[in-house]
């Protein structure tokens, strides 16, 4: 047994650590509407889980007069704790101490719960709250980062990977989030950037302020860098603890699932969708109309909200949903819808988690705008990814589903394993309006009243290939059904999908167009 | 999150909040998001304007108004990210005007030389 003094020194040891920048700096962390380190893994982790690591561990730097300093735990608490009973590791800097700034040792404690996570096949959740790279260890602080972005890409795809930024996240920091699989920001908090208003004043002139260049909004609805937005670190803690009900543990593992029960009936299904296909509605609802208790869980909601991705819950099974959403921008493919839907559907084949596809859209935005930022390229993620996913992937087409974006959302030739469409769907290449200038542009422009011509024309065209049944006699779509039907042809197609294995031809990896 | 649960009805009522996108000689009823309101609107380039490429500082002009001069000819220094940049000429031309003075801080896009 310890005796009481060597008891007494670590209990000494431990509380002096724990203080970690000390009381001013506490305050005024507390002055900036942060929580500390310490009280965020508490908040986030199950009640009295968190088993701590290296809390003794000392800075290296010995230049600039640092010799004579002490950094408590190096600026970074980490360890493992549950999270709703399962375990996780969990690392987050500590802005009391140097900024939070990072050195080698710093770093060191990071790489070694990722490797943990790893290892033990558990998620890692980042809290990021740091000035940067600590200046006085120079070039050890950068090796520190190189480590860390070595971690997160070995850890893609194996481990479900989260980041959390309460507080700045500036320079090379930021690729650590951003190699990782989910941001989470919260308002006036967060604040992320490779260069900062100073740098971009002093360069470029141009005077913009922190939240403005890097806040959390812009990066929930300008640059899709973050996945989550709150108001508060709490709302934020409870977002990580939903997101990861959704989540398996590992790719060899599935999510667990979920005592749910049927559709809330204010979501019926037959009345969401308005039969005019020039008419918006929000397809999040039609996705609330077939999962359990309604739940979906969005993901990126703000930012190219023309199209819809999230998880949601059918027969006790987490889903992946993609959908196009006709409330914004009439539900078209663009450049950063095609990349947020690209990534996500990678999501989850890489962690075993079926998508479910609805379809709706006009096709791709046109634009010079769109053209010069590459849309060939960016478009060409969904097809990519659709076609490399491996995991059960059902489609439901339930209005339009013209030319390109037709093929790109999952379609039959893309290896959809259940195509379905409703009895309004319509599957062509292009809508009846624009077909019908092309192909009667002669007799149209010929006839004595053009615009009675165009709209009989325009009738003639819809009459005979605006539906579904085209596609349903080549066996594209496999079945057309009811709206009620919905759901429980889902659920079918899920449940005899369940073992589905097909293979892919030996490769190191695929080059997709990113 | 701040999902609205507003389960739409069926008869589908002009929304005021909707606008129109046409996409494929069919007008949508839809909402338009920032981006794409905010979207630069293209226009062909004309290679009689030099403008500034990046915004920065005059540091030398090296051409007079009036001048002929071939294309590649160096027409001015334009100090960005503490490089020298030297502006040359796109054409073969006369110089109509210069916009700016040695010393000028200018900004993106900011007209510098124009041709005849």
């Amino acid at each position: 047994m310890a005796s009481t003094k060597k008891v007494q020194e670590l209990k000494k040891r431990r509380e002096e650590v724990q203080r970690g920048g000390g009381e001013k700096a506490i305050q005024k962390q507390v002055a900036m509407g942060k929580m500390t380190a310490r009280e965020r893994i508490v908040k986030l982790l199950d009640e009295g889980s968190f088993n701590e690591y290296d809390l003794f561990v000392e800075h290296e730097a010995r230049d600039f007069g640092m010799d004579q300093k002490t950094l408590h735990g190096d600026g970074v608490i980490t360890g493992t704790g549950t999270i709703g009973g399962r375990p996780v590791c969990i690392f987050a800097q500590d802005f009391t101490v140097a900024g939070g700034s990072l050195g080698n040792m710093h770093a060191r404690k990071i790489t070694k719960i990722m490797d943990h996570s790893l290892k033990m096949r558990m998620p890692l959740i980042g809290i990021n709250d740091s000035g940067g790279a600590r200046i006085q260890e120079g070039v050890n602080s950068l090796a520190g980062y190189g480590e860390i972005f070595f971690r997160n890409t070995l850890a893609s795809g194996v481990i479900p990977q989260i980041s959390v930024i309460l507080g700045p996240c500036a320079g090379g920091a930021v690729y650590s989030p951003a190699l990782t699989d989910f941001v989470f920001v919260v308002e006036n908090i967060s604040k992320m950037f490779i260069t900062g208003p100073e740098v971009i004043k002093t360069v470029l002139g141009e005077d913009i302020s922190m939240e403005e260049l890097g806040g959390a909004r812009v990066h929930s609805e300008i640059t899709g860098n973050a996945h989550f937005f709150s108001e508060t670190e709490d709302e934020c803690f409870e977002q990580i603890k939903s997101l990861l009900s959704y989540l398996p543990w590992s790719n060899t593992d599935v999510p667990a699932r979920k005592e749910l029960k049927d559709p809330l009936k204010k979501y019926n299904i037959s009345h969401i969708v308005p039969a005019d296909k020039k008419q918006p509605y929000d397809v999040r609802n039609v996705i609330r109309s077939v999962t359990d208790s309604s739940d979906f869980f969005e993901i990126q909601e703000s930012w190219a909200a023309n199209i819809v991705i999230g998880f949601g819950t059918m027969g006790g099974r987490t889903v992946g949903f993609v959908a196009n959403q006709p409330l914004i921008l009439a539900g078209v493919l663009d450049v950063d819808s095609s990349d947020k839907a690209g990534r996500f559907i990678r999501y989850c084949d890489a962690f075993n988690i079926p998508i479910i596809t609805f379809v709706d859209l006009p096709g791709y935005l046109p634009g010079v705008d769109q053209e010069h930022a590459g849309v060939i390229r960016h478009g060409a993620k969904v097809l990519y990814a659709y076609s490399e996913a491996t995991v059960p992937k059902i489609t439901l087409i339930l209005r339009k589903a013209y030319g390109g974006g037709y093929i790109a959302m999952n379609s039959r030739h893309l290896r959809a394993d259940f195509v379905f469409a409703w009895p309004d769907a319509e599957v062509a290449v292009m809508g009846p309006e624009g077909a019908t200038n092309i192909i009667f542009r002669k007799e149209i422009a010929t006839a004595a009243d053009p615009e009675k011509m165009r709209k009989q024309k325009v009738q003639e065209y819809k009459e005979k290939f605006a539906n579904p049944y085209v596609a349903a006699a080549k066996g594209y779509i496999d079945s057309v059904i009811e709206p009620w039907e919905t759901r429980k042809s889902l659920l079918h197609a899920l449940e005899v999908s369940g073992e589905k294995s097909v293979g892919m031809p030996a490769k190191k990896h695929g080059i997709p167009p990113f | 999150m701040s999902n609205k649960d507003n389960s739409s009805k069926s008869k589908s009522k002009p929304d005021p909040s909707m606008e129109e996108l046409v996409i494929g000689g069919a007008t949508y009823q839809t909402r338009l998001n920032s981006k794409f309101r905010n979207r630069k609107t293209w226009s062909r380039p004309d290679e009689r304007k030099v403008e500034a490429v990046i915004p920065g500082a005059i540091r030398k002009i090296m051409v007079r108004e009036g001048e002929e001069v071939t294309q590649g000819t160096p027409l001015l220094i334009l100090e960005a990210m503490k490089m020298e940049n030297k502006l040359l000429s796109p054409m073969d031309g006369m110089i109509k005007k210069i916009h700016v003075s040695k010393g000028d801080q200018v900004a993106k896009f900011q007209l510098l030389v124009e041709f005849t």
